[in-house]
């Protein structure tokens, strides 16, 4: 096939053995690749309501046909699996050589299940697969881990995508690393990963990959090229994801100390227009990306050596704003620090908020937080209980480890009121409350508190929508979003190409000269709707509530204190009308559940007749 | 060599994103294969990026080390061909050039050299970070004066 490698790799690691399966054009065309890949076989391989700790748990590991390729921003893969954060389905995006890696190896999608006695990683030579010792590994952090793997192997031609200690020790929001700065980051994949004894998933690919009109696809590509070196992507190539706190500041959107304010008195010292004069050395780009947003700072921290990170504006917000961290070096810090652990900056920053106000309310003492002085603005306090969440040290790292929903459960005390996540998965750093459209989209993503299922805020924040009322017609525009961003993470395509790649004509057209498969727009788009809807069937099997889409109690009931958004909040009837107004746009019951009629239209047969309600 | 153009590198400009191998060996394979790329990327410690290919030096070393005088150096264009007839595939060619602009793809018995595509090298036209491009000593010295003069002046604003 071109395009598609044409296998799908399944491994058993309680069995040590392995397996492959070959995929034809029509479940190509069903389910694009990446997203849709996985969560097709998330759902046929995963037991009803499994463990996310069993070993039946599967962990799947998938690109799409543009992997290794000279599609723009192919370099992408995605792992997906029940969620030990959530419960529901879990997916992370990565980025980097990896996707195009396993391509060259010959796969599109490696299913894992089992669990090894002992620590191992899982060596993809080409078709040769292999289970290697990893316990002189085990331990190691997981930048660390990829150069050890590259070193022990002697090929600079293999790339590993490996766990760091927060995986190994279960902490629920543990990730997995890549070509050292990228990570899949959320819902806590890296967690199942070391559950099931792995530390890393290392691929050395050698072959090919074919296109249909190779000179149809390079012409394309070039024009493609030329635009992302346009005003279309310039704020990323600029700045990178860095401009958005002082565009987030200024609209009175950038959560602070754990969301009890919307601006940060200390915001340009952790913008991109003061860091980057100061700490960028060097603006990367992943396989294949003609735009190039990497931009990694170097901050040189006397005797303690140098601190090279790659820092985005979602650790800017959840290790700085959030946690009242005001200076650069301090958020460099805490980001590396994370990132050597293996665990995702996003939640460690919201939960270790969340433990900020605990303790300033005096809800959790020095007793709880073994003796650290766990005020907002302290990065020393911070630092250590990053170390102590990775290790699921003390008290204190015991309870973070957990996850912002499930500490805040075992704390109680009312402090669930501040708990700052949507199904378990903390929120990235938009304040929802001035944000009424992403207050929508953001909650009824099927991964939990999520910006990147249809980044709905980019029509709250560019005034495509009046950000302050809460509109039925909002349902449309983020199920839209939702099918569509499906697919893009099913090409997949980095979400930074979106002002250039814009379109479900530009997809296929892209798709159909590397394929040669004669898709049509309409094809692709209800290809995106089906992908949206197995993931909701899949929630809705796992035991999904039209409650659990609600936002977190502290959105409904405590208005913005300060700035432009000062008093709003989005209350529980906005929410309602928003949210009902989702479910009929997408042809569901009015609860929210996937009518037999919808799953059966998307080709869906069985799964509506196992999850399928009739229409009301 | 002076006079003669080939494909240079600006690291600073440079992202790593491995296009220029992807599209070499597009052209000159018919299939996308950094193993089978003329132009080579390297990563050195995240921050240092760039890519290699032919230099077209004079009296290349490449030349001299080939056991079998499979490798020539065409006298006008300065470009070093590979007889994949003579070529046993020993490597010495590859541990003898300087610049390491010479690979082996696996399952070939012949090394594979840039031959910057008539005049015209795809790679140069595709690099969108314009890292990439075709020049003379002459013309890469001009770049790197104006370079260093713009960095100068940056210090002392």
């Amino acid at each position: 096939m071109n395009g598609y490698a044409g296998k799908i790799l399944h491994v058993d690691l309680t069995h040590g053995s392995t397996s492959a399966d070959e995929i034809d054009e029509g479940f190509c065309r069903k389910y694009i690749g990446g997203n849709g890949f996985s969560i097709r076989l998330l759902y046929d391989h995963a037991p009803p309501n499994v463990d996310p700790f069993d070993p039946d748990n599967p962990l799947i590991f998938a690109i799409g046909p543009f992997a290794g390729t000279t599609a723009p921003t192919n370099g992408k893969y995605i792992v997906q699996t029940k969620s030990p954060l959530t419960g529901f389905q879990g997916e992370a995006v990565s980025s980097g050589f990896w996707g195009p890696a396993l391509k060259h190896a010959g796969y599109d999608a490696i299913v894992i299940k089992g669990r090894s006695e002992k620590p191992i990683y899982l060596f993809v030579d080409d078709r040769n697969v292999s289970f290697r010792d990893a316990r002189s590994i085990w331990g190691r952090d997981a930048i660390e881990t990829l150069d050890l793997i590259k070193e022990e192997i002697g090929d600079d031609n293999v790339c590993s995508a490996s766990i760091g200690p927060g995986g190994e020790n279960l902490v629920r929001y543990a990730n997995i690393t890549n070509d050292r700065h990228r990570q899949a980051g959320r819902t806590g994949v890296g967690c199942v990963m070391g559950s099931k004894n792995l530390k890393a998933v290392t691929v050395r690919g050698t072959e090919g990959v074919k296109v249909a009109d190779m000179e149809g696809t390079l012409e394309y590509c070039k024009e493609l090229y030329e635009l992302c070196q346009g005003p279309l992507t310039g704020a990323y190539r600029s700045l990178g994801t860095q401009v958005s706190i002082m565009i987030h500041q200024n609209q009175a959107a950038l959560p602070t100390r754990n969301w009890q304010e919307s601006t940060f008195d200390f915001a340009e010292s952790i913008s991109g227009e003061y860091i980057h004069p100061r700490w960028v050395v060097k603006t990367l780009a992943c396989a294949g990306c003609p735009i190039g947003c990497d931009h990694v700072s170097l901050v040189k921290q006397g005797e303690e050596g140098d601190v090279l990170a790659s820092v985005e504006f979602e650790s800017l917000y959840a290790l700085g704003s959030n946690c009242g961290i005001g200076r650069f070096p301090d958020v460099n810090r805490a980001v590396d620090l994370c990132d050597r652990m293996g665990v995702d900056s996003i939640s460690a920053g919201a939960t270790i908020a969340w433990a900020m106000e605990c303790y300033e309310k005096g809800i959790l003492t020095e007793k709880d937080t073994d003796g650290i002085d766990l005020r907002f603005g302290n990065s020393e306090a911070q630092l250590e209980a990053i170390e102590m969440i990775a290790y699921q040290k003390g008290k204190l790292g015991k309870l973070l480890a957990m996850g912002t929903k499930e500490a805040s459960k075992k704390v109680g005390k009312g402090s669930e009121a501040w708990a700052m996540h949507n199904k378990g998965l903390e929120y990235p750093g938009y304040d929802l409350r001035g944000l009424k459209m992403s207050a929508l989209g953001f909650n009824t993503s099927n991964r939990g508190g999520c910006h990147l299922r249809n980044s709905s805020y980019d029509f709250d924040l560019k005034g495509k929508v009046d950000r302050f009322t809460a509109k039925e017609e909002y349902g449309k525009l983020v199920m839209d979003r939702d099918d569509m961003w499906s697919v893009v993470d099913s090409l997949i395509l980095c979400k930074f190409s979106r002002g250039v790649l814009d379109t479900y004509d530009k997809f296929v057209k892209l798709y159909n000269l590397i394929t040669g498969f004669e898709m049509t727009a309409e094809e692709m788009r209800e290809a995106g709707e089906r992908i949206w809807n197995l993931e909701k069937a899949f929630n809705v099997r796992e035991g999904w509530k039209e409650i659990d889409d609600y936002p977190a109690p502290r959105i409904m009931k405590e208005p913005i204190k300060g700035g432009i958004a000062k008093g709003h909040l989005v209350t529980e009837e906005e929410f309602r009308l928003m949210h009902k107004a989702y479910f009929k746009e997408r042809g569901w019951s009015s609860e929210g559940i996937p009518t037999k009629d919808k799953l059966q239209s998307l080709g869906l047969d069985r799964i509506a007749d196992e999850i399928g309600v009739e229409a009301d | 060599m002076s006079q003669r153009r080939t494909v240079i590198s600006e690291p600073d400009k440079c992202t790593g994103c491995k296009i220029c191998e992807m599209v070499c060996s597009a052209v000159k394979e018919g299939e996308f294969n950094p193993l089978l790329s003329r132009i080579r990327t390297v990563r050195l410690g995240t921050v240092v990026n760039t890519s290699l290919a032919c230099r077209l030096c004079d009296d290349p070393t490449c030349v001299r080390a080939c056991p079998g005088k499979a490798l020539s150096q065409d006298e006008e264009t300065g470009i070093i061909h590979v007889d994949e007839d003579k070529c046993m595939g020993c490597g010495w060619c590859i541990e003898a050039c300087e610049f390491g602009a010479i690979a082996m793809p696996k399952d070939r018995k012949h090394v594979i050299i840039c031959d910057l595509c008539d005049g015209d090298p795809k790679c140069v036209e595709m690099c969108p970070q314009e890292a990439l491009s075709l020049k003379t000593a002459e013309e890469m010295g001009q770049t790197m004066r104006k370079k260093a003069v713009a960095n100068l002046l940056k210090l002392t604003v």
